[in-house]
């Protein structure tokens, strides 16, 4: 019960975390039909940059400066990089964010150093939050799932009750018709882009210091974001914030579990020893094959509902 | 009444064609015999495996427009096939000679190709990519999971070495190996070329130009993709094969998503709408990744850049410029772009000279300050901690951005106006 409850609330901060990333991808995606390769670069770049401002001005300018520095980048990105490649259509756009990726890569590399740099969690937050029974819940893991779920309330309440809200839902399906309304929609572009970029870039400051701060943070959390939005179809907000709590809760728990089929044989009588037909498969437990599971659940759905949880269009 | 069917001919069969791939048979022979200096001939070798693999991924990305980011997948498993049947046959529980080491690798690329090729052509353009991403994901991860087969993280060695020797060949020396892979790259570069020869080669073409089309005349477009990707899947598992006789060595490595996405960047650099340019590539990449390492730290940055420059500027790729370039010759209008033309290129090269110098110095400050904040960088020692070194650089890197948006207007309108009025000529020819 204890265990049930603890590694349900870190899945679901995990799955918070995830969704943060995973709504910037799904907007931009569904608005321009680029798939952001370089979103999980954002994300990194926004934890570098709060590192580095919380160094001079303290955590919390940090949680407001960096994602406002991420976004204007991400638009700059736009308007410098994509808008030129767009007239080639969809694949170079993709190849594009690809390419920056790697740039990005680099050059966190270059300006803060290849090791993983200390990125504190703010000594208000360090601390318990509650105790479950016998388990501390950190504070900071509250926290995140809080500024998650405040920005979930707010996305939705600009996109459904704002002015330009309305005119980005529009946008995302009769673009043309918007133009002729007089809207400038590669400005709203523009203004998408560089909206999903900062939500990357909030998520980096919250989820930097929550786990490592290090040049490789991009791809550890980059193809499972992606895993995340073709899970919960192409698209859809609704299907993304269900895919990521789906794989956040399915990994913490996986990592958590030390069966495999060889205990399961042996509870029930069976001998299994290493000469056992297939044993390098019956000894694996779920917590090795924990990294693979977003990846397997890719493939099952794939196979049994292609368009993905919620997702309505057939691609 | 009589109809006439009338065949179509897309491209007369000339003797320049069979000139042409003579002249590949040639060049392959005798390039051990000019580049024959130190290391050139491992970096042939390693060019000519890398050529299979970018040409089996461009049936892909430029025959049937679909961009994979797990395409070292089937490469890396036919590496690891391959290189696990040389061991068994070393040790003499079957027999294998090595030089079909490479088909016991195409045979795994094809099988690996039947299997995730089901589930990944489900879908085209960018939901098939984010699958392969997975996909490749998947595999690298079951390969750490598996020491058994995939060796951990020291991979798997084996020893080419073994058997009798045949006709006095014994694959020891690096000559044989790559009179062995010029002999593989030269079979499977025509089986790839007559594959885009082939109704299948020819329809996927059209899936990818118009998928919607493609299924009103008939034409499953997921089992189109998916008998291509099989058929990749099969060279690609052949240059698996051949890197691992190459190398002696096949680590999980081979299937991350590192060789997927260089291979990408190759393919793409060389030219995927040309049916050699992802040679270009492959020769331009592996010279990056051999030759650049050696001389700087930041040589990822460069690629990345170059990779980023060739998307926004040259889509068409390395082959395409040249092809462009070659047309105006040919045309005699070559005079007219020419000036523009320098001006650009000028420009670029002085705004790179910059980007160089100040990247080098940044990663010299940040990596290896703590050894002194001193280098020497194109043979002149720079304090790199100091503002000349930073000055030149940004002055360089200013003057030349500046150029180029000042030239650029200029080339683009004659580039237009000639290309123009080629297109033109060749309409009225026809």
């Amino acid at each position: 019960m204890e265990f049930t409850l603890v590694t349900l609330l870190n899945g679901l901060s995990y799955g918070l975390l995830l969704f943060m990333l995973s709504s910037g991808l799904t907007l931009i995606f569904s608005m321009m039909g680029v798939l952001n390769f370089a979103h999980a670069s954002f994300y990194m770049l926004g934890a570098y940059f709060a590192y580095t401002i919380s160094l001079k001005i303290g955590f919390w300018p940090a949680l407001i400066i960096a994602p406002l520095l991420v976004g204007l980048l991400g638009a700059a990105v736009e308007r410098f990089g994509l808008r030129a490649v767009h007239k080639f259509g969809h694949i170079p756009e993709l190849l594009f964010t690809f390419g920056l990726s790697f740039v990005i890569v680099e050059m966190v590399q270059m300006i803060w150093g290849r090791a993983a740099v200390p990125y504190p969690i703010p000594a208000v937050l360090d601390g318990p939050l509650f105790t479950l029974f016998t388990t501390h819940f950190p504070m900071y893991r509250g926290f995140m799932m809080l500024i998650a779920v405040l920005m979930l309330a707010s996305i939705f309440l600009v996109l459904t009750r704002t002015r330009i809200g309305l005119v980005i839902q529009a946008a995302l399906t009769h673009p043309d018709m918007v133009e002729a309304l007089g809207h400038n929609v590669p400005r709203v572009f523009m203004l998408v882009f560089g909206g999903g970029c900062a939500l990357a870039g909030l998520a980096g400051v919250i989820g930097g210091n929550a786990f490592v701060t290090e040049p490789g943070m991009a791809a550890t959390v980059g193809s499972i974001i992606f895993v995340v939005v073709v899970v919960g179809g192409m698209g859809s907000l609704a299907g993304a914030l269900l895919a990521s709590l789906l794989i956040g809760v399915l990994q913490t728990f996986a990592v958590a579990l030390d069966y495999s089929i060889a205990t399961l044989f042996s509870s029930i009588g069976a001998m299994v020893t290493p000469q056992t037909f297939g044993y390098p498969v019956l000894k694996l437990t779920i917590s090795q094959i924990a990294p693979i599971m977003p990846y397997l659940l890719l493939v099952l759905i794939l196979i049994f509902r292609p368009r993905g949880l919620m997702g309505v269009r057939e691609g | 009444m009589t109809t006439t069917t009338a065949t179509i001919k897309f491209a007369p069969v000339l003797p320049l064609r069979w000139l042409a791939w003579f002249g590949f048979a040639l060049l392959l022979c005798i390039a051990p015999l000019v580049f024959n200096k130190g290391a050139s001939l491992s970096l042939l070798s390693q060019m000519g495996t890398v050529m299979i693999f970018a040409l089996s991924y461009n049936m892909l990305l430029g025959q049937g427009g679909m961009l994979s980011f797990g395409h070292a997948v089937y490469a890396g498993l036919g590496g690891f096939f391959a290189i696990h049947a040389m061991n068994l046959a070393a040790a003499g529980k079957i027999w294998l000679p090595i030089t079909l080491a490479p088909l016991v690798g195409g045979l795994a690329g094809m099988l690996f190709g039947v299997l995730f090729g089901y589930v990944t052509t489900k879908k085209a353009g960018t939901p098939f990519a984010m699958i392969t991403l997975g996909i490749g994901e998947l595999v690298f991860s079951c390969s750490l999971m598996f020491p058994e087969f995939f060796g951990g993280e020291g991979g798997v060695s084996t020893n080419r070495v073994y058997g009798e020797k045949f006709l006095g060949i014994s694959y020891g020396p690096q000559i044989e190996v790559y009179y062995l892979i010029a002999f593989w790259l030269f079979v499977s570069a025509i089986g790839m070329y007559a594959f885009t020869q082939t109704p299948l080669g020819r329809i996927i073409n059209a899936v990818r130009d118009n998928p919607e089309r493609a299924e009103f005349i008939g034409y499953d477009t997921q089992w189109v993709r998916y008998m291509t990707l099989i058929l990749s899947g099969f060279f690609a598992g052949i240059s698996g094969g051949l890197s691992a006789i190459n190398f002696e060595i096949v680590t999980a490595e081979n299937v991350g998503a590192h060789a997927s996405g260089a291979i990408l960047f190759f393919t793409f650099i060389g030219g995927a709408g040309y049916f050699f340019g992802p040679m270009i590539g492959a020769i331009i990449g592996v010279f990056m990744t051999v030759m650049l390492s050696d001389f700087t730290k930041a040589w990822h940055l460069y690629l990345g850049l170059f990779f980023i420059i060739i998307v926004m500027y040259a889509p068409g790729g390395v082959a395409r410029v040249i092809m462009q370039n070659l047309r105006v010759v040919e045309y005699g209008k070559f005079g007219r772009v020419w000036r523009s033309m320098t001006a650009v290129s000028a420009s670029t090269l002085l705004a790179f000279f910059g980007a160089v110098i100040g990247i080098e110095m940044l990663y010299h400050l940040t990596l290896e300050s703590a050894n002194g904040t001193t280098r020497k960088l194109f043979g002149i020692m720079v304090d790199t901690a100091a503002a000349p070194g930073w000055l030149v650089a940004g002055t360089l890197l200013a003057i030349g951005a500046i150029g180029f948006r000042l030239a650029l207007p200029g080339f683009r309108r004659a580039w237009g106006e000639v290309n123009a009025e080629i297109e033109e000529q060749i309409r009225r020819a026809a």
